[in-house]
């Protein structure tokens, strides 16, 4: 279809569900009916307030090592059989 | 000798066990079997053969010091041990471990309550001195031995050739810079006695003595080191022993100028232990073993802090 306002051909695009054409030229868009209904909906959904973020994972002040120690972001070894074997061994 | 020893020791636990004699129906588990010790429970009580050689006096020294700190140490059932077969023998309550299933509920911070009010009490003139830099020597020793050729080898010799002497067992700490210490901490010296519902305590006197308190931190910390512990319970457990007054590390700031030495001898015996064992049972290092020998790597290049803890 042809832009009712500066005659430009219209594409169509889906957004969330509903058709919408938007003109070429100048940008424009048309709804069919009930179209901005939708995407009324869809924005009060949208706006509903978001469930929690995740907490972020639990921060320690850079708790110092030594220089010997494992390169960092290598810790955590409580699944694997050999360490917890050494945690109850002399 | 340890073929004969548990059934001995078994039918002694149940002796013990009962103030008369009498048949019973009470259950006895054999709780530990190893070269250095050997562990049998009967109903409530708990026998335990302490390594061939142990020294009676030390043992009735530190049996002392473990009656006279109920809250911290088990207390022994009997101020001194009996002998059997050549073993001296020591009598337990018995109570709960802490499950080696499911070390995230590990007891961190009751732990480490324990060993700073451990190391906070006045040490006890007669007492032994603690054996940890004992067994890392030892346990060095048996590495030199059973794996002279292994590629792990060397790293470990080096990075224990770089430790001061009385971190090696060579040379006693001046007293001015020693605590009463456990001597062998990890968790499988943590009870809860009584069963299920009382305090957690500590046992096993075995090593306890006076020494450098920081190498009763020094295992978790060598753990945390070579990316084994997680920082949060590492954290945990350091936090709980600053806020209970332990006197092993400064109360803040940085704990490695004390924890540096005591942490890497404990890496070293560890790493000597695994590689032993797995030279015996004809296998390559894990994981896990792996990273205590790259940590050892490491040592070699870096000198060691130079407070002696």
């Amino acid at each position: 279809m042809q832009c009712p306002k500066c005659r430009a051909p219209m594409h169509t695009y889906n957004r969330n569900g509903v058709q919408i054409e938007q003109c070429s030229g100048c940008r424009g868009i048309f709804l069919d009916y009930g179209e901005l209904e939708s995407l009324t909906r869809l924005e009060a959904q949208w706006s509903q307030p978001a469930p929690p973020a995740p907490p972020a994972p639990q921060a320690y002040p850079a708790a110092p090592a030594p220089a010997w120690g494992a390169p960092h972001g290598h810790h955590g070894h409580h699944g694997h059989k050999s360490f917890g074997r050494m945690l109850f061994s002399s | 000798m340890t073929t004969d020893l548990l059934p001995a020791l078994t039918a002694h636990v149940t002796a013990t066990a009962h103030t008369s004699p009498r048949t019973c129906r009470c259950t006895t588990a054999t709780l530990a079997v190893r070269e250095d010790a050997t562990v049998v429970r009967h109903a409530g009580t708990v026998a335990k053969a302490h390594a061939p050689g142990a020294d009676p006096a030390e043992l009735t020294l530190r049996l002392a010091v473990a009656t006279r700190l109920p809250g911290v140490l088990l207390p022994p059932l009997a101020p001194a041990p009996a002998e059997l077969r050549g073993r001296l023998v020591t009598h337990w309550p018995y109570g709960t471990p802490v499950d080696p299933g499911d070390p995230d509920t590990a007891p961190w911070e009751a732990a480490a309550t324990l060993l700073a009010r451990l190391h906070r009490t006045p040490v006890p003139t007669a007492v032994p001195p603690m054996r940890g830099p004992a067994k890392a020597a030892h346990a060095v020793a048996l590495l030199r031995t059973a794996a002279p050729h292994h590629p792990a080898t060397a790293p470990v010799l080096h990075a224990w050739a770089v430790l001061p002497p009385w971190a090696r067992g060579e040379v006693p700490l001046p007293d001015t810079a020693t605590a009463l210490c456990h001597g062998d901490f990890h968790l499988g010296q943590l009870i809860r006695h009584p069963e299920h519902t009382g305090p957690w305590l500590l046992i096993d006197v075995d090593d306890l003595g006076t020494g450098a308190p920081a190498w009763d931190l020094a295992r978790p910390a060598a753990w945390y080191a070579c990316g084994l512990l997680a920082p949060d319970e590492w954290h945990r457990f350091l936090t709980a022993y600053r806020v209970s007054g332990g006197p092993a590390v400064p109360s803040d700031g940085d704990p490695w100028t004390a924890l540096d030495v005591p942490a890497r001898a404990l890496t070293v015996q560890t790493a000597a232990r695994a590689v032993t064992k797995a030279v015996a049972a004809g296998r390559s290092l894990d994981e896990v073993e792996q990273s205590l020998v790259d940590a050892c790597a490491r040592m070699g290049s870096v000198r060691p802090a130079t407070p002696s803890g």
